[in-house]
């Protein structure tokens, strides 16, 4: 997998249902196949939310490829949707 | 009737020691249990180092594990800064009794919003820290940095709400730290006193005359009573130190065993000599005999073999030292067997609330039954009048504590007449007043000394004259037929034949 995201959630949220659907859905149309989704509850695993110094939900974290990038809320901020904000960009080695 | 009133009445809150020097004492108690305190105060007021101390000393003295959420500083670099008053947090991570939660800012690493957000995650991490250790108490630092790392502050200041309920509802009793733009405005930014609005400590650090002056004031402890208005605090290097001033019970027993102040004549203008436990001040302008009368209750304990402390803050220990040499009283000798402690200071290095905290450290190391203070003037000269005295309330009500003599020197500032300023702060704590003062008498400078006050005691009400010499101080007759000497215009009296005829049948 070339592309490895953690999404914090709190699985009964609204926020969180909708940052997972809108995640999900971005994912399918631009990285068919090439990506990784963990979805963490941080009710159910807080010790997992601890070690990744999460604060708010949803959070997603594009762990790779670097660089280490992080957003935080629902993604339903139209101006800021993941394609915009370049979550699926590789960055050249230089 | 009584019973349904009784129903209504909501019980007291009980309280938690802080174990902070001071704060339980001016708290009644301690901080609210179960309950979420505000620490509001401007930035440098030691917020963190209050918050800190009290989960450290919460496990160091009665086994209260804790928790440490912090906004702002890492934990490293809380464990650093506290390494200076000697604790050490990370022991007692190591035994599991305190836990961080890490809500510090990455500086490398920042995030982009984008739509809604609850802080979930947050509360989570908490409530995982808290179980873990089995904390009681919590300690969040500070408020204001959480706003800061976020733009949605209605969110923040929504979820802050949660995060105190859900506190109260594991039982734990938190303290949390908030931002205040100014020392004398509104509580603290943000407007978060409103979700931990029953109970509210402030901390000041206010800049009086070059000089800082921390203060603490408990604004309100929702169903539980409290010292209220500011109070003076230090950080000394053990951590905060408050100072309970007013606090402080008139539980102080009355002595009525009398001691000599060296000087026999005196003594008997005094009712027998100083009560035990009293609070002696000399007021007289320079070069009176102060000093003399210093040294003479000094040597009078020494040589009764009874430990004496001088806190000099006009002279250095050789000129102390020299003068008393001067009167045939050598201290050296009395310093040798532990008799005599001298600590000179210059009054400018310190702020008052320290400097007493040093002069309390020494009492209770030395243990003397006389202590001597040579002069308060000096330090009123580097001090605001209410800094002053809160200082001579706490140095007096602490030696009356410890019922130990007091005595004090005052510079007048009028070589003939006239008082002191410090006598008009601390004239109504003082137990005896003496007054040196000159008499300027047909072309020469006489001296004349009297005993103004005396609580619990006759004593001599007239001026005598006194001379000082290689021997030390001779109290000899009252003045008379002068008036106005303490006006600092003496006059003399020529009374007529019929006034005298009179004045003898009169007796």
């Amino acid at each position: 997998m070339q592309y490895s995201f953690k999404l914090y959630v709190v699985e009964s949220a609204l926020t969180s249902i909708r940052a997972i659907e809108s995640i999900v859905k971005a994912c399918e149309a631009n990285l068919p196949g090439q990506y990784e989704l963990k979805i963490i509850d941080v009710v159910k695993e807080p010790h997992l939310a601890e070690e990744g110094k999460v604060v708010a939900t949803p959070t997603l974290v594009k762990e790779l490829p670097p660089p280490k990038c992080t957003i935080v809320g629902d993604l339903s901020d139209a101006k800021n949707t993941l394609a915009t904000l370049g979550f699926f960009s590789r960055r050249l080695k230089v | 009737m009584t019973t349904q009133n009784s129903q209504n009445m909501e019980a007291p809150v009980s309280k938690i020691k802080t174990g902070i020097p001071g704060l339980d004492s001016i708290a009644e108690g301690g901080v609210p249990r179960g309950r979420a305190t505000l620490v509001a105060g401007t930035a440098g007021s030691a917020k963190t180092i209050l918050a800190t101390q009290y989960l450290y000393t919460g496990i160091e003295e009665f086994d209260e594990p804790a928790v440490m959420v912090t906004f702002e500083e890492t934990p490293a670099d809380i464990r650093r800064n506290v390494k200076s008053f000697g604790w050490d947090l990370e022991a007692f991570e190591h035994q599991g009794k305190l836990a961080f939660v890490d809500v510090s800012p990455d500086p490398g690493q920042g995030f982009i919003e984008s739509g809604d957000y609850d802080l979930s995650a947050l509360l989570a991490r908490i409530e995982y820290a808290v179980e873990k250790v089995k904390a009681q108490r919590v300690a969040i630092d500070s408020v204001g940095a959480l706003f800061s790392q976020f733009t949605d502050s209605g969110t923040v200041r929504r979820e802050l709400f949660r995060v105190a309920a859900r506190l109260k509802k594991m039982g734990v009793t938190a303290l949390i730290t908030a931002e205040r733009a100014d020392d004398y405005g509104e509580i603290a930014r943000f407007g978060v006193e409103e979700f931990v609005a029953d109970n509210v400590i402030i901390l000041r650090n206010v800049l009086e005359e070059e000089k800082r002056r921390r203060t603490i004031e408990i604004l309100k402890f929702r169903g539980g009573p409290h010292q209220k208005g500011e109070f003076p605090f230090t950080i000394s290097e053990a951590g905060v130190e408050v100072l309970p001033l007013s606090a402080m019970q008139l539980t102080q027993r009355s002595s009525t065993i009398r001691v000599s102040s060296g000087c026999k004549e005196l003594d008997e203008m005094c009712g027998g000599g100083f009560f035990g436990d009293s609070i002696i001040l000399v007021s007289g302008a320079t070069g009176t005999g102060k000093t003399l009368l210093v040294t003479t209750f000094l040597a009078e304990a020494c040589r009764n073999a009874q430990k004496t402390l001088v806190f000099a803050f006009d002279e250095s220990r050789e000129q102390l030292l020299r003068n008393a040499i001067g009167w045939g009283i050598d201290f050296k000798s009395w310093e040798e067997e532990g008799l005599l402690k001298i600590v000179c200071e210059y009054p400018e290095i310190l702020g008052l609330a320290d400097h007493l905290l040093r002069m309390k450290k020494e009492i209770l190391a030395f243990a003397p039954t006389r202590i001597a203070v040579d002069s308060l003037s000096a330090m009123e000269r580097v001090s605001t009048g209410k800094s002053f005295r809160e200082f001579v309330i706490g140095l007096t009500s602490f030696i009356k504590e410890r019922e130990t003599a007091g005595l004090f020197t005052a510079t007048t500032s009028s070589l003939m007449g006239g008082t002191s300023i410090t006598e008009a702060h601390i004239s109504t704590i003082t137990d005896s007043i003496i007054l040196m003062r000159y008499v300027e008498l047909m072309g020469e400078m006489n001296r004349g000394l009297t005993v103004l006050k005396m609580r619990g005691s006759w004593h001599d009400k007239s001026i005598r004259q006194y001379e000082i010499d290689g021997e030390g101080m001779h109290i000899g007759r009252p003045f008379h037929n002068v008036g106005g000497i303490l006006a600092g215009q003496p006059t003399q009296i020529i009374m007529g034949e019929q006034e005298k005829m009179l004045e003898m049948f009169e007796k």
